[in-house]
């Protein structure tokens, strides 16, 4: 049954990538009906778990023995407990949803067989990491999410930016891929094996500088998946790919995969303070970090990209903070994943009624034209805000009060940044929300031209097909889903917060301690809404008062450097890029110099010395008697020599 | 007279041979001068039995005469092959085995 979550998607890759032209027409509904099966069989298993008891929810399924070795144990084995449920259920159903939407969203694109067959590809990888019962088959999923995703940004690949994209987030997830491949191998110097139950359960016999250790190279590969600083650059460029795909890859599920890493290995953090610290400081920062690229940029969808790394940040830094967290950590990842999904699809909604426009200066006033896809990602946008009431506020509110838990000096900080997040996440969602759906319609104005554009006539196509766009709303296939994840954004987290029901849920599999907050949490619950008024108002003084420029202005030196995602890559090229290409360069040298020098000196001086070793041989049969005489008589000589002695 | 004189008369021989082998040109000397050291060798063996009065020397003369009859067979048969060929009996005249 559990094995049957994975395998039907995995079907569905098969049958689409192997089926050839014959399911151009009927492909997209074959893969929307597998993610739909898929789901089904995820909620009866849900059904089916409720009905226990909370200790005796976890269910255990071994397939087969993949490498059965003496002292070496993989299984293909599934574990679902409630944590896996959680993940399989905002998978399978956010999953299916965007298949839907993806009809409608991928109607005319030749290539629509194979986009579902990748996304079919996609929910078969994740569902295996979330369901993996051992950290081997885990990054078995780990690389499988990784493949779909690089396809995915690179579906497009006759553009050359998607396929670049594609690779610098293929390469960028290598290095955190190879940090669980240490902490897999380190996993099994210091256990043993490499299966969760065994594993966890021994982790406190493990000395502090080995869980340190092993925690540290789990949270490099959380970093790489999840986007987190310093390996974040790649999300921004991920957007190159269609937005069905960055709703689901790059916002709902994927990125969220490092959380689930962390929270999955939570008895390895709770034995290793230090690397936890590490973990609280990576999320720290890629909050700020990913709330601030958030504000800058003017591209739609990449503006939601940095709010996912932000949002992100959130979560690991809950992760963080240990059992007064992980629980919180999930929650919000549940809740972002609805209105993150949502908001994303609300963008690509716009996108399809503007001719593919993705420059936010060039929207405005779109709210009578899209009325469904302005109230659906209105109600998004308020539930990532925090608006009170909504699923973002209730998440995001038990992160802050648990970061002021965490107590002492750290308690204050990480609480301070968190409020602070707040209230940038505000303010750059305020600002998204002013500049497509409010203010006057900018898409008329004609760009000032600019000197660097060539003079030449664009083609005729693209010109009409730029000049004027007819914003209309999306068909009722691509609505249909961004309601149902309204509602989630709505609801989630209301019933989630309600009697604790979800942090009961999860308890058996994270552990929960409540924290004790230096703040009450009416404090904080204050202290959140003043920051998210705050936001706002800066966002609406800025942007909703006046009208919005068509061109972007220069913008002061922190939203220049904003706009180059806080010159990360410049960072990367200079540092990486630059020191790899040098270091190679200096490699081939020596190789050059010293290694080849060496080898062809020696075959040089060989060589030369045959060549003169050859002219004994001149054909007279008498110099070779000479030779002969000369050497019996030297043999003769010391052998008489010797005797002698 | 000692058989000792008979090793001198060998080692003349041999070393007749043995020059004529590295001074002279034509093949058929230098045949003969091989034949000539040979049989200093042989007398060497049997001077040696002689002296130190067991046969084992002189049976291994006879054995050095009949391996150097059969030399004599094939290395005459390669002379005249040559002189056919070049015309010439010449051992430096062959030289082509070389670079």
């Amino acid at each position: 049954m559990i094995g049957l979550l994975v395998g039907v998607p995995l079907l569905g890759a098969a049958v689409l990538l192997c089926g050839g032209r014959r399911l151009d027409r009927t492909g997209h509904w074959l893969g929307t009906l597998l993610a739909a099966v898929s789901f089904a069989i995820g909620a009866a298993l849900f059904a089916s778990m409720l009905g226990e008891d909370a200790e005796s929810r976890a269910m255990h399924s071994k397939l087969f023995s993949w490498v059965p070795v003496e002292g070496f144990q993989a299984d293909v084995a599934f574990q679902l407990d409630q944590l896996s449920m959680t993940f399989v259920l905002l998978i399978t159903g956010v999953g299916t949803l965007i298949h839907l939407y993806s009809v409608g969203y991928m109607e005319h694109d030749p290539g629509r067989r194979r986009f579902f067959g990748y996304l079919n590809l996609f929910l078969a990888a994740m569902l295996l990491l979330v369901l993996a019962d051992n950290y081997l088959l885990l990054y078995v999923g780990w690389e499988g999410v990784g493949l779909a995703s690089y396809l995915l940004i690179g579906f497009w690949q006759h553009k050359p930016t998607a396929a670049t994209a594609a690779k610098k987030a293929f390469i960028v997830n290598r290095v955190g891929d190879a940090g669980l491949a240490i902490a897999i191998f380190l996993m099994f110097t210091t256990f043993g094996t490499f299966a969760f139950a065994p594993v966890l359960s021994s982790a406190g016999d493990a000395s502090e500088g080995q869980l340190t250790a092993i925690g540290l190279m789990l949270l490099l590969a959380a970093c790489g998946k999840s986007a987190q600083v310093p390996l974040q650059s790649w999300l921004g460029d991920a957007m190159e790919g269609p937005t069905p795909v960055s709703a689901l890859i790059h916002a709902a599920t994927m990125v969220t995969a490092g959380v689930y890493l962390i929270t999955r290995s939570g008895a390895i953090f709770n034995g290793a303070p230090d690397a936890q610290l590490v973990v609280v400081v990576v999320g720290a920062v890629t909050l700020l970090f990913g709330a601030i690229v958030g504000c800058a940029k003017d591209d739609i969808k990449k503006a939601l990209a940095g709010s996912t790394m932000s949002q992100i940040g959130y979560m690991i830094l809950a992760a963080g903070l240990g059992p007064i967290g992980y629980a919180f950590a999930i929650m919000h990842l549940v809740t972002h994943g609805f209105f993150k999904a949502g908001l994303f699809l609300g963008a690509g909604s716009v996108m399809h009624g503007m001719n593919d426009e993705v420059d936010m200066r060039r929207y405005g006033g779109l709210r009578k034209y899209m009325p469904v896809t302005f109230v659906t990602f209105g109600l998004g946008y308020l539930a990532i805000i925090g608006f009170p009431g909504l699923s973002g506020f209730f998440s995001k509110d038990q992160i802050i009060e648990a970061a002021f838990a965490k107590g002492g000096t750290e308690g204050w900080i990480l609480g301070a940044v968190t409020l602070l997040g707040a209230a940038i996440t505000a303010y750059y969602m305020t600002r998204v929300m002013l500049m497509t759906f409010f203010g006057e319609e900018r898409w008329r104005q004609a760009p000032t031209p600019s000197p660097a554009e060539p003079d030449v006539e664009p083609a005729a196509e693209t010109r009409g097909e730029h000049a004027e766009p007819h914003p209309h709303e999306s068909p009722k296939v691509m609505t249909i889903p961004m309601i149902v994840l309204a509602f989630g954004s709505v609801f989630a987290g209301g019933i989630f917060k309600a009697g604790d029901s979800f942090v009961n849920w999860l308890e058996p599999v994270t552990a929960f301690e409540h924290g004790h907050s230096p703040v009450s949490a009416t404090t904080v619950t204050a202290a959140t809404v003043v920051s998210l008024v705050i936001g706002v108002g800066a966002a609406w003084f800025q942007y909703g008062r006046k009208p919005v420029p068509v061109v972007a202005p220069r913008g002061n030196l922190l939203t220049r450097a904003a706009r180059r995602d806080l010159l990360q890559d410049d960072f990367n090229h200079v540092v990486l890029v630059s020191g790899g290409t040098h270091l190679t360069r200096s490699l081939v040298y020596v190789d050059h110099k010293v290694v080849d020098g060496a080898v062809n000196g020696t075959a040089a001086t060989f060589g030369g010395l045959s060549g003169r070793l050859r002219r004994l041989q001149n054909g007279f049969a008498r110099s070779y008697a000479v030779s002969m005489f000369g050497g019996a008589a030297v043999l003769i000589a010391a052998t008489l020599l010797m005797r002698a002695v | 007279m000692s058989p000792i004189n008979y090793v001198y008369l060998a080692a003349l021989l041999f070393t007749i041979g043995a020059a004529g082998v590295l001074i002279r040109r034509n093949a058929i000397v230098v045949f003969m001068c091989i034949e000539l050291m040979l049989n200093a060798a042989n007398l060497t063996l049997v001077a040696f039995s002689r002296m130190h009065g067991n046969l084992d020397g002189q049976i291994m003369a006879f054995f050095v005469m009949v391996v150097a009859a059969a030399e004599v067979v094939v290395g005459l048969a390669i002379i005249v092959m040559l002189y056919r060929a070049r015309h010439s009996a010449s051992v430096d005249d062959a030289s082509l085995m070389k670079l």
